[in-house]
């Protein structure tokens, strides 16, 4: 069993932020497209976090054009580049499931302010 | 030389590959497996490798088992298995061989071990027939169905798939890729699943269709 933990232990990534949700984050990706590659951001809210260890995903959500776009991503994936986290959400809810038949300003998620 | 190794179990878990391609990966504790005794044409009929793995305590062992040990001064082992191979004069009596003498990234295996129990097992479980619908008043769910014909032939055709004893059989999967070795742990990545529990003993062969 530990000798599965330490081959996770490899490849977890720790470049990156720790996300939680309700989040709005701008997520880097990797794409390749022929031979050359290049970055495309996606921004979004975390809306889902699923697993544990190296099979871990996290799934942001956006409205685009009035379409939701949903992209599920596994936390330490090499196709990330950078996590970038705009802002903090305060939410009372570990999925946000609800956000996908709010639309506007319905669909807004409170600040969460960080007292020092 | 042919390739194979002995090994257990330990679980699965996944691999990332550089494109970010998450692989479904089995990892094994393989080897060091020690050669025993060498089966020749001449004496015994056929050519075969018996090796051993895992030490085990000198007091567990029996006499006679203990005595060939001896003979051939290997430490006591828990597991023997003969391997069949062509040439028995590749291999050496007492010489010991690790995961990465035998394998390396990219080849292509054939894993066999013993599938988990099932127990008594139904025929929708042990043969995959199709149930009865569950709702609108059926009566019929899992059961086998027909016998067969009546009069003519007036008995059950040997082979009918009926319900019994599941699992527990030696299974071999083939044409499975070494995803990576760890030469330092005595480690093996194995893409895809596995026969067995957790623990189990695993023979690894090079495959046969490659």
């Amino acid at each position: 069993m530990d000798i599965l933990k330490t081959i996770e232990q490899e490849q977890i990534r720790t470049d990156l932020p720790k996300l939680e949700i309700g989040d709005f984050v701008k997520v880097s990706l990797k794409v390749k497209e022929g031979t050359r590659e290049r970055l495309q951001v996606f921004e979004g809210t975390v809306i889902a976090m699923k697993g544990s260890g190296i099979t871990e995903t996290f799934t942001v959500r956006r409205v685009s054009y009035g379409v939701g776009v949903e992209k599920v991503l596994p936390v330490n994936s090499p196709k990330i580049a950078t996590i970038e986290v705009v802002r903090k959400g305060q939410v009372r809810r570990a999925k946000l499931y609800f956000l996908r038949k709010r639309v506007g300003k319905a669909a807004r998620i409170k600040e969460k302010i960080i007292s020092k | 030389m042919k390739r194979f190794i002995l090994g257990k179990k330990l679980g699965m878990t996944q691999v990332f590959t550089e494109e970010g391609l998450a692989i479904p990966v089995t990892a094994v504790l393989a080897g060091p497996v020690t050669v025993v005794q060498l089966k020749t044409m001449e004496q015994d009929g056929y050519c075969a490798v018996k090796v051993g793995y895992t030490d085990m305590k000198e007091n567990q062992t029996n006499k006679p088992m203990k005595g060939m040990f001896e003979k051939v001064s290997v430490a006591p082992k828990k597991f023997l298995r003969e391997i069949r191979v062509e040439n028995v004069s590749e291999y050496e009596v007492g010489k010991e061989y690790n995961v990465a003498d035998m394998f390396e990234e990219g080849n292509k295996i054939d894993v066999t071990g013993t599938s988990k129990g099932k127990g008594f097992a139904g025929t929708v479980k042990r043969h995959g027939i199709a149930t009865g619908r569950n709702t609108h008043g059926s009566h019929f769910h899992r059961a086998p169905g027909s016998m067969g014909m009546a009069s003519s032939p007036s008995r059950v055709f040997k082979g009918k798939r009926l319900p019994g004893h599941m699992g527990t059989e030696r299974v071999t999967v083939q044409n499975l890729e070494v995803v990576k070795v760890y030469s330092d742990k005595n480690l093996l990545l194995i893409k895809g699943a596995i026969p067995g529990p957790k623990g189990g003993l695993l023979i690894i062969n090079e495959a046969v269709k490659a």
